[in-house]
């Protein structure tokens, strides 16, 4: 597989009164026409790796090539072939939808009928609005339009930071949908998500937390190298529970995770004693082994 | 180009589609400039003032009393030495003092003579006022005393203006209002307007966008300039045609100025939203960094000569004392190229200085 973008022991520091470390010797590899996501929490270094790789930020060590160009040396390059939709993108609210879609392509050096069909999947769902101003329409519209403009110039590369932070589940799950038809596209797909459930619809993944790469694989590999037996446990009062798991000395992990606690024991064949307890072994989701690898 | 016109094109929508703000930006000149003009023809009543009386006459009682007898003007008190003068302008318990010299009375009686009038000038246009009436009360004081009696000899008065020796013309406001409303409009408004793209995070698209940070820069100021450019027209045609100040230079050479400041006070716009961030410390930056020295600092309301002279060399670095020189100069006094060059070189070379500054620093990168 052709890597699309490498990153290579890409080192990222704030300074300030208490230097902040975003990005601890990160180095990664994603192929041509892969869908690619970066699972993390705030604060993780996502946003950070992001502008790096889309010339906005220049890393204090390291190096990325994206398309094979350096992201240092061929930025003009590099800006002309990728697109990019940044957390906090919010388009032009005082602009049409139309008004900023022929605005994005003009500054691409394009035309929107010339590229129409790379984006009509998208826009013939927010068309009937076109002459309604970008403010005024609901986030998971919004959302598509702001894909519709990164499309424009029919990136090799799409850079997508956080896209479905704030959109309502059933639009996260159509934003999803159009991911995997532009991936089909053959485009090379590398998105941001502090969403767990959405790490499952990626091709690869990596998890990062602090700046640092905890693992890289695909959503199911990440899930069979889970290393325990995951069991889900609750009883009449999971809080009394939970800290009385945190005092057993064989309770490797012990975490709340909706109505159940889920437990990993450091060895098994123990009995836990506790009134009204119901126990069961369980598969691990991604999130299981996020929070397993961040307590590591 | 086609970017260049379609960046254009959306600034263009942004201020058309803020009807708020762009009223406020065409109706802001008409408003200042009547605002003060009328406030520069203001009446003036019960001013107080003291007098020095050398003599202790008939004839200077007479005149004092003349000058107290009516609603201009307010003995406050009568004074024992010269000295006492200035603690009293200083206090700003007076604004006039009216000096008789010991030599008045016989004077009068013998050939001219003279008393002194000082004024508190540190407000030009109201000193030049009370001086007129002051003039004016002894003229007529003459005239009764000539009336009654054996004629006597003329007075004459030798009015000081205290403070502000010059006496600026009331008309300096005007070259004041398009200096501050290019402040406003050019530097304001544009550094607002590139930092909202910071803050609504859209600038991060057009930094990694084949865009250029030149193309971005003229796009974003161009807009401004026109309004600017409409507002300095405005401002020249209401002062000429409602309020009747003269336009005694080169037309041209006026509207050459006005042009050249507002350049630079897109540059100062410019190198603002290059420094913040947000909307508000951009806002914060262009009011008092740019305003106040404005206002305060280049001779509008108080005069460079009569500054310390560390703010007189602090005001060099502000063009706003260069452009308000060159164009009262061009306006009010008529004087030509010939004699502004010195400021009009100034203000280009700043102007220069500050654009290719900005465009300079306007980052590539976030």
């Amino acid at each position: 597989m052709k890597p699309a973008i490498l990153i290579d022991k890409i080192t990222k520091t704030y300074p300030g009164k208490q230097a902040v470390m975003a990005l601890d010797n990160v180095s990664l590899q994603i192929g041509e026409g892969e869908l690619f996501g970066l699972i993390g929490p705030d604060g993780a270094g996502k946003t950070s790796l992001f502008r790096i790789l889309t010339t906005l930020l220049l890393a204090d060590s390291g190096s990325a090539m994206v398309e094979g160009l350096d992201v240092v040396k061929d930025f003009r390059k590099i800006r002309d072939q990728i697109g990019y939709m940044p957390g906090k993108f919010s388009l032009y609210p005082d602009l049409t939808v139309e008004e900023n879609l022929r605005f994005f392509a003009d500054v691409f050096n394009t035309t929107v009928e010339a590229n129409y069909e790379s984006i009509k999947d998208i826009y013939v769902q927010i068309e009937p609005f076109k002459k309604r101003r970008a403010g005024k329409l609901s986030g998971g519209m919004k959302q598509k339009l702001a894909l519709c403009c990164a499309l424009i110039h029919k990136p090799t590369v799409l850079f997508l930071d956080e896209p479905t932070t704030g959109v309502d589940p059933v639009s996260r799950k159509e934003f999803w949908e159009m991911l995997r038809k532009l991936k089909e596209q053959g485009i090379t797909i590398f998105v941001s998500t502090p969403y767990m459930d959405e790490a499952a619809l990626c091709d690869r993944i990596a998890l990062i937390q602090s700046g640092k790469i905890l693992s890289v694989d695909t959503p199911r590999d990440v899930v069979e190298a889970f290393p325990y037996q995951l069991y889900a446990v609750r009883a009449d009062n999971n809080y009394r529970l939970l800290t009385h798991l945190k005092r057993q000395e064989n309770v490797e992990l012990a975490y709340i995770s909706g109505e159940f606690l889920h437990l990993i024991f450091k060895k098994e064949g123990f009995r836990i004693d506790f009134p009204y307890l119901e126990m069961k072994p369980i598969k691990p989701t991604i999130e299981d082994c996020f929070i397993q690898l961040m307590n590591r | 180009m086609k970017q260049f016109f379609s960046f254009f094109k959306k600034e263009v929508y942004h201020i058309t589609r803020d009807k708020l703000t762009l009223s406020i930006m065409l109706s802001l000149p008409v408003v200042l400039l009547l605002v003060l003009g009328y406030a520069i023809s203001t009446d003036i009543k019960n001013v107080p003032f003291v007098v020095l009386d050398e003599t202790k006459s008939i004839l200077s009682l007479q005149l004092v009393e003349k000058l107290s007898q009516n609603k201009y003007f307010e003995l406050a008190g009568y004074l024992h030495s010269s000295s006492e003068i200035e603690s009293h302008f200083q206090k700003g318990d007076t604004k006039l003092a009216l000096v008789i010299p010991s030599s008045f009375n016989s004077d009068m009686l013998l050939s001219e003579a003279a008393i002194q009038v000082i004024v508190d000038a540190s407000n030009p246009n109201e000193a030049s006022t009370i001086a007129n009436y002051a003039q004016l009360m002894i003229q007529q004081y003459m005239q009764t005393q000539a009336r009654g009696q054996a004629p006597l000899a003329p007075i004459r008065t030798e009015v000081k203006m205290l403070y502000n020796p010059q006496m600026e013309s009331t008309y300096n406001m005007v070259p004041g209002i398009i200096g501050l409303l290019m402040i406003l409009i050019c530097a304001l408004m544009t550094s607002v307007s590139v930092v909202r793209e910071k803050e609504m995070g859209t600038m991060e698209i057009l930094l990694s966008s084949p865009l250029r940070p030149t193309t971005i820069i003229i796009a974003k100021a161009l807009p401004y300039l026109i309004v600017g450019l409409i507002d300095n027209v405005l401002v020249i045609a209401l002062a000429h045609f409602v309020l009747g100040v003269p336009i005694a230079g080169n037309l041209f050479l006026v509207f050459f100025l006005a042009f050249l400041f507002t350049f630079c006070a897109l540059a100062l716009g410019l190198l603002i939203s290059t420094i913040t961030d947000t909307q508000r410390s951009a806002m914060i930056a262009s009011g008092a960094g740019l305003m106040l020295p404005t206002m305060l600092m280049s001779g509008i309301i108080f005069p460079i000569s009569s500054m310390p002279d560390i703010l007189q060399w602090i005001s060099c670095i502000n063009p706003a004392r260069w452009f308000v020189a060159a164009i009262r100069d061009v306006m009010i006094r008529g004087v030509g190229l010939v004699e502004i060059w010195e400021e009009l070189l100034i203000l280009l070379g700043m102007t220069v200085f500050l654009i290719a500054l900005s465009i300079r620093k306007f980052k590539n990168r976030l």
